[in-house]
């Protein structure tokens, strides 16, 4: 199985992130423009992620009960919800969408 | 006095772990949903043990990413905690150094980072607060998170289908959770629509892990503009 290097790959590398944080010279990592830089890659990758989980399927656009799962939980969100409250809504309004054969 | 706030602070630890464990829920069985085995999900939870990196390595894997962008994704995601390190080891002072360190490193998360932190603001000079709330939250968060994952991972299993159970549509909600309270700023939220667009623009010309790398790069550009007020803003808006 292909999958475990890939595991085993992104472990090592996030704890080396972690660890980094406690070895290198705090001038280095300091810098305002070092912090900006990883706080905006952050909310970019994120973004993407949202998106593509959000519309893409199999390498192609496609909207379906994903899209209305997610209005939902963005409500939820600005209604302060809690994170499970928030992923389950998603999942009972994609799943419910689909037993009624839409999306 | 100096007990009853050191109770608070294991109080605040052991309710963030609770909380921790409901998310790793979602996480066991979306994992499982993406096509990794339970012993990778779990190994995932115990070894990498940070939740965006996480998501998004099963996340890229699952919509068919090869391995490297999987592994660069929850890498940059994960960058952040080399911040909350550099922001804890001065704290920690020698429970930071020597044969702490690596266990120190593995329990740098957002959770551990806020609450130790916060322990500055709540009651200054009381640095046994702050090491205290970094240690007890790490280590509920650990033991919750990783109980979780298997509960959440066996659970994913037993379901089958994940479109079904709209699994697909609990991932994409489970990412926009995790950015949310990261679009306090302008900057942040014009950054956040750029890549969305970027990643989607991509989607049906490149190979499934590169519209998400290339976002990234969106957020790194707009990072090394130069600084203005709402720019300045953002970087506050990524804090935890």
């Amino acid at each position: 199985m292909t999958t475990w290097p890939v595991v085993l790959a992104g472990c090592a590398v996030c704890y080396l992130a972690k660890l980094t944080g406690w070895l290198v010279p705090h001038a280095v990592l300091e810098r305002p423009r070092v912090v900006r830089v990883a706080a905006l890659v952050t909310v970019a990758l994120l973004s993407a992620l949202f998106a593509v989980q959000t519309v893409v399927d199999a390498g192609a656009l496609v909207l379906d009960a994903r899209v209305p799962a997610v209005a939902v939980a963005a409500v939820l969100l600005w209604r302060r919800a809690p994170f499970v409250v928030v992923v389950v809504a998603a999942a009972v309004v994609a799943a419910g969408l689909r037993l009624a054969g839409l999306g | 006095m100096s007990d009853a706030a050191r109770t608070t602070v294991l109080r605040q630890a052991l309710s963030v772990g609770v909380a921790s464990g409901s998310y790793a829920v979602s996480f066991g069985a979306l994992s499982v949903a993406a096509g990794l085995s339970v012993a990778q999900t779990v190994v995932l939870s115990t070894l990498m043990f940070t939740g965006g990196s996480q998501f998004a390595l099963v996340g890229v894997l699952g919509a068919g990413g090869g391995g490297a962008a999987a592994v660069a994704t929850a890498g940059f995601l994960g960058v952040r905690n080399g911040f909350y390190g550099l922001t804890m080891s001065p704290l920690l002072g020698p429970q930071g150094r020597g044969w702490r360190r690596p266990f120190a490193a593995h329990m740098t998360l957002d959770e551990s980072t806020a609450v130790g932190t916060a322990q500055l603001a709540l009651h200054p000079g009381r640095r046994d607060l702050v090491r205290l709330g970094f240690w007890a939250t790490g280590l509920s968060v650990f033991v919750f998170w990783n109980a979780a994952t298997l509960l959440g991972a066996y659970l994913g299993d037993a379901l089958g289908d994940p479109r079904r159970y709209g699994l697909d549509a609990a991932a994409a909600a489970a990412f926009l959770a995790l950015l949310w309270p990261r679009l306090v700023a302008a900057l942040s939220r014009g950054v956040a629509a750029v890549a969305v667009g970027v990643a989607l623009v991509l989607v049906p010309v490149t190979p499934a892990g590169v519209p998400v790398l290339a976002a990234a790069v969106v957020g790194a550009v707009a990072g090394l503009l130069p600084a203005r007020a709402g720019a300045r803003a953002g970087a506050e808006g990524g804090a935890p």
